[in-house]
């Protein structure tokens, strides 16, 4: 085989990495340079250095440290039956390729996975060569995000959470069968053992060591994890329940969902067709909702009939016209939790409404200056001189308040 | 506008640059104690024609609070482009001496504003942190990077420490029209602005660079809209990578096409060496495992456990740990949040609580053997924790195939249940566990059962006194389990 250049690499291995959702670099620690002289800091909320067409951002170079792979999963591009070209970096091009990147200002550091060639402790190895080198040789202080292969010895994932900002396991798919099905030699049991193994050690380290009373390094950016959408029967709800679980049971920073998308040489196993990419939309709603604004899981939904997010309306529009009982709530008097409920209402200008009525008394036009779009708001709440009398029960409200909030976006 | 307002005003305030702050800070001290509104000032910086008026002194005696926010807040607005921004700051100033609380008032149109202008800087200074992009000059001692941006606010001085922070082993220099910074590596030098044609050529990364956005891109999921709204095209000129956007957007739906079309073709031909080599085709399962001989087989067989839908949510089989021919077995009702994840039992809050007390009763807890009525954690998840929910009479029943399993291998002389559920699932009936605490029923099988509550029940007592009595009384019942466990 002809020896491939880096920049032929970088395409090959950079396309593999592209069905990756996660691109995040905020959550760690506070980092500079000044210290230690060299290069990179992390401070608190990432940056985002450029945008792709399809609308995602790049803050991170993402790529594969190789695309050979022994694994056989029918969604991926890098599956051992795959016709894909393939590629294997070195770890000091890795190395270089992420510093002069850096030094450019191109991206905030590194998101590295791999496919995984003849043992999963060989490749992950590697990956932590990388992180060290950066770490050490070069004092790099910037964002470093290892995927970690679920099979990895436990020394390995010590190493790697000790020299990498988050580290992340893919679950894959939102149930166990679908994973044996699409998966066939990825073990669901074992997935959850090493979420289950990073988040103990995640707060084992969290507390101060007896002798020095200092925090051990252990990835401050926490655990994340992908789930692919819409390559199995799985409903939103059932995603959803999934994520809940994910959630709850490894603490993890973030579940991403990646709407599944056709790859060339595509598996027979798999619909081939565009990716639901509102779906995916609706569901990161849902999970804030969950995550900021109080909702529990099985409420999201709760009442409608096929499990399914609505595609046209936001999932908190969707669910405040399901429950109009619970509606209006007076912004002069309500608690945060049920002003966190109105649609239209974000955490941030909820914030905003409490502080400021502990001065003034909130008239429509006064939302009307704090919220985007007072239309969609109006109907759900009381304020000085305005109740919304038969609006919050009437029937076509659905209606009225996408039109309205169509009009606006025009703008 | 501008020269009307000069007209009017008595006042004339220049200052040293467009962010003056402590030019402005000195100024609106001395105007506002001295009682000058706003609407008589005017504001200059140096490039402006205009005549300088002596401002009055600050009066000593006069006091004058303003929040520290507001300090923090106008430092950042001054960086705005505004020519307005100066009087408009006074202003507030002004008004917060009659309205203390202005600031909070979120709905204020004044508030709205200073929040608006707070924003753009806000956003530009983050912008200019994502979009500048160096490019490097010289070799070895001579190597610098240096870049060119245009932001939209006076930001490039207050942004530069952010620079020395991130890329202090390095020298650089970030050149924009209106001012320059300068790193020398251990310096910061603030200097005039300069134009795009002092920054150098492209360098060698951008090829590299390009070749990643080209293939990071997914042409299934164009989405422009939203790359815009982020990325702006004011500072498209700038960006090495820009200059492929349109061509991606334009062949994006053909290469999305060609991607669905391209059907499934045979396997690579290396995949069967691969499957061969490292996927070894496992034994029939169908076959019926042998029946588990000794608890470490009958562990291995619990691990896939599917008898109730449990196995679902939990992590992991967490199964019975001890001697095998220990004399005692405790049954608890089911492993919680730090047992699901460790996979051993009695290892969370209550596992503590309980060894502490198995310590002062002098009964040895590597002699007994330890488990759960239920073997999988239920729980309902909430946010981030985990509230463990009661496991149901199906859910003990389905999980007494595997207790009833570990009592006949063990052989125990007593069995000690643990609440309610463990009550439940040895006797298999419910019993009320207050009333016949300290109790021993015999089952039909001669097997001894001595009842207590579970000591996760001490951990829910809020009182400390009652806490201790409880504990007492926890420790009283393990007293006696050890008399039982000799006879």
């Amino acid at each position: 085989m002809a020896v491939l250049s880096v920049r032929e690499k970088l395409a090959i291995l950079s396309d593999a990495a592209k069905y990756d959702a996660s691109c995040a670099s905020s959550g760690s620690t506070k980092r500079d340079s000044l210290r230690s002289g060299g290069i990179g800091s992390t401070e608190g909320s990432g940056i985002c250095h450029s945008y792709a067409p399809d609308g995602r951002c790049i803050s991170l170079l993402k790529i594969l440290l190789t695309n050979f792979c022994i694994y056989d999963c029918s969604y991926c591009i890098n599956r051992s039956s795959s016709n894909v070209r393939r590629a294997r970096f070195a770890v000091e091009e890795v190395v270089k390729l992420t510093m002069d990147f850096y030094r450019r200002n191109y991206i905030e550091g590194l998101f590295l996975s791999s496919g995984v060639i003849r043992s999963p402790d060989e490749t992950m190895g590697e990956m932590v060569e990388v992180a060290r080198r950066l770490r050490i040789e070069e004092k790099f202080g910037g964002y470093i995000h290892l995927k970690t292969i679920p099979e990895a010895s436990a020394e390995l994932i010590e190493r790697a959470g000790f020299y990498a900002d988050r580290l992340s396991i893919n679950v894959e798919l939102p149930t166990d069968e679908s994973v044996k099905k699409l998966a066939p030699e990825k073990k669901p049991e074992t997935i959850r053992l090493s979420m289950a193994k990073l988040r103990r050690k995640i707060e084992e380290k969290a507390e101060p060591t007896m002798q020095s009373r200092r925090r051990e390094r252990f990835a401050p950016g926490g655990q994340s994890t992908q789930m692919i959408v819409g390559a199995d029967k799985t409903s939103d709800d059932g995603i959803l329940r999934a994520s809940a679980r994910l959630y709850g049971s490894y603490h993890l920073r973030r579940v991403y969902y990646s709407a599944f998308s056709p790859i060339p040489d595509s598996s027979s196993a798999l619909p081939l067709r565009r990716p639901p990419l509102m779906r995916e939309h609706r569901l990161y709603q849902a999970d804030w909702l969950m995550r900021f604004y109080g909702f529990s899981q099985p409420e999201i939904l709760a009442g409608s009939s096929d499990g399914m997010l609505d595609l046209a309306i936001d999932p908190k529009l969707a669910w405040a016209l399901r429950n109009r009982g619970r509606f209006p709530v007076d912004v002069n008097r309500a608690e945060r939790e049920a002003l966190l409920r109105v649609p239209g209402l974000g955490a941030k200008v909820v914030d905003r409404i409490i502080e400021t009525r502990r001065y003034r008394r909130l008239r429509l036009e006064d939302l009307g200056r704090l919220c985007n779009s007072v239309a969609k708001v109006r109907p759900f709440i009381v304020a000085e001189g305005w109740s919304p009398g038969a609006l919050t029960d009437k029937a076509g409200l659905r209606q009225a308040i996408t039109r309205s909030c169509e009009q606006l976006s025009l703008f | 506008m501008a020269s009307t307002q000069l007209n009017l005003a008595t006042h004339l305030v220049r200052l040293d640059s467009e962010t003056d702050f402590a030019g402005w800070r000195d100024a609106a001290r001395r105007l506002a104690t001295n009682d000058i509104r706003p609407e008589s000032v005017a504001w200059q910086v140096p490039d402006s024609e205009c005549r300088v008026d002596d401002l009055p002194a600050a009066k000593p005696d006069a006091r004058l609070v303003v929040p520290r926010d507001f300090i923090d807040r106008a430092e950042t607005v001054i960086c705005h482009c505004d020519p307005e921004r100066f009087g408009f700051l006074y202003r507030l100033l002004w008004r917060l001496r009659s309205e203390p609380m202005l600031l909070s008032i979120a709905s204020d149109p004044d508030i709205r504003k200073l929040e608006a202008m707070e924003k753009a800087v806000h956003r530009d200074i983050h912008k200019m942190r994502a979009f500048v992009r160096f490019r490097k000059i010289g070799e070895g001692t001579d190597e610098r990077y240096v870049a060119w941006f245009e932001p939209d606010h006076f930001i490039v001085e207050r942004n530069a420490d952010f620079f020395v922070r991130r890329f202090t082993g390095m020298r650089w220099t970030i050149l924009s029209p209106h001012a320059s910074a300068d790193w020398n590596g251990e310096r910061l030098a603030i200097g005039p602005g300069a134009g795009k044609r002092d920054a150098p050529a492209e360098d060698d990364a951008e090829a590299l660079w390009r070749t990643y956005f080209e293939n990071i891109f997914n042409p299934a999921r164009l989405k422009v809209k939203a790359m815009q709204r982020e990325m702006p095209k004011k500072y498209w000129r700038n960006l090495p990578e820009a200059s492929l956007i349109p061509d991606l957007i334009a062949g994006a739906d053909k290469a999305a096409s060609a991607m669905i079309d391209r059907m499934p073709t045979t396997p690579a031909p290396h995949h069967a060496k691969v499957k061969a080599k490292h996927w070894p085709t496992p034994g029939p399962s169908d076959v019926v495992a042998p029946e588990a001989e000794d608890i470490p087989e009958l562990r291995e067989e619990a691990k896939g456990c599917r008898r109730c839908p449990l196995w679902r949510d939990a992590t992991q089989t967490v199964f019975g740990e001890g001697p095998e021919n220990a004399d005692v077995v405790f049954v608890g009702e089911q492993p919680g949040d730090q047992e699901d994840l460790a996979g051993k039992p009695f290892v969370g809050p209550a596992g503590r609580i309980f060894d502490s007390i198995l310590d002062d009763a002098e009964i040895d807890r590597r002699k007994v053997y330890v488990t759960n009525a239920v073997k999988h954690f239920k729980f309902e998840p909430r946010g981030k924790r985990r509230i463990h929910s009661k496991p149901n009479a199906g859910e003990i029943q389905a999980c007494r195939w595997w207790l009833d399993k570990e009592l006949d291998l063990i052989k125990p002389n007593l069995v000690v249940a643990l609440g309610a559920t463990a009550a439940q699932s040895l006797l298999g009936k419910a019993v009320p566990i207050t009333k016949m605490r300290g109790d021993v029923i015999q089952r039909e099988d001669g097997l001894r059962v001595f009842l207590t509550i579970h000591p996760s029940f001490i951990l829910r007592i809020r009182e400390q006194e009652d806490k201790e009595a409880e504990r007492e009384r926890f420790l009283k019942d393990m007293r006696k389990v050890k008399q039982l466990m000799a006879a």
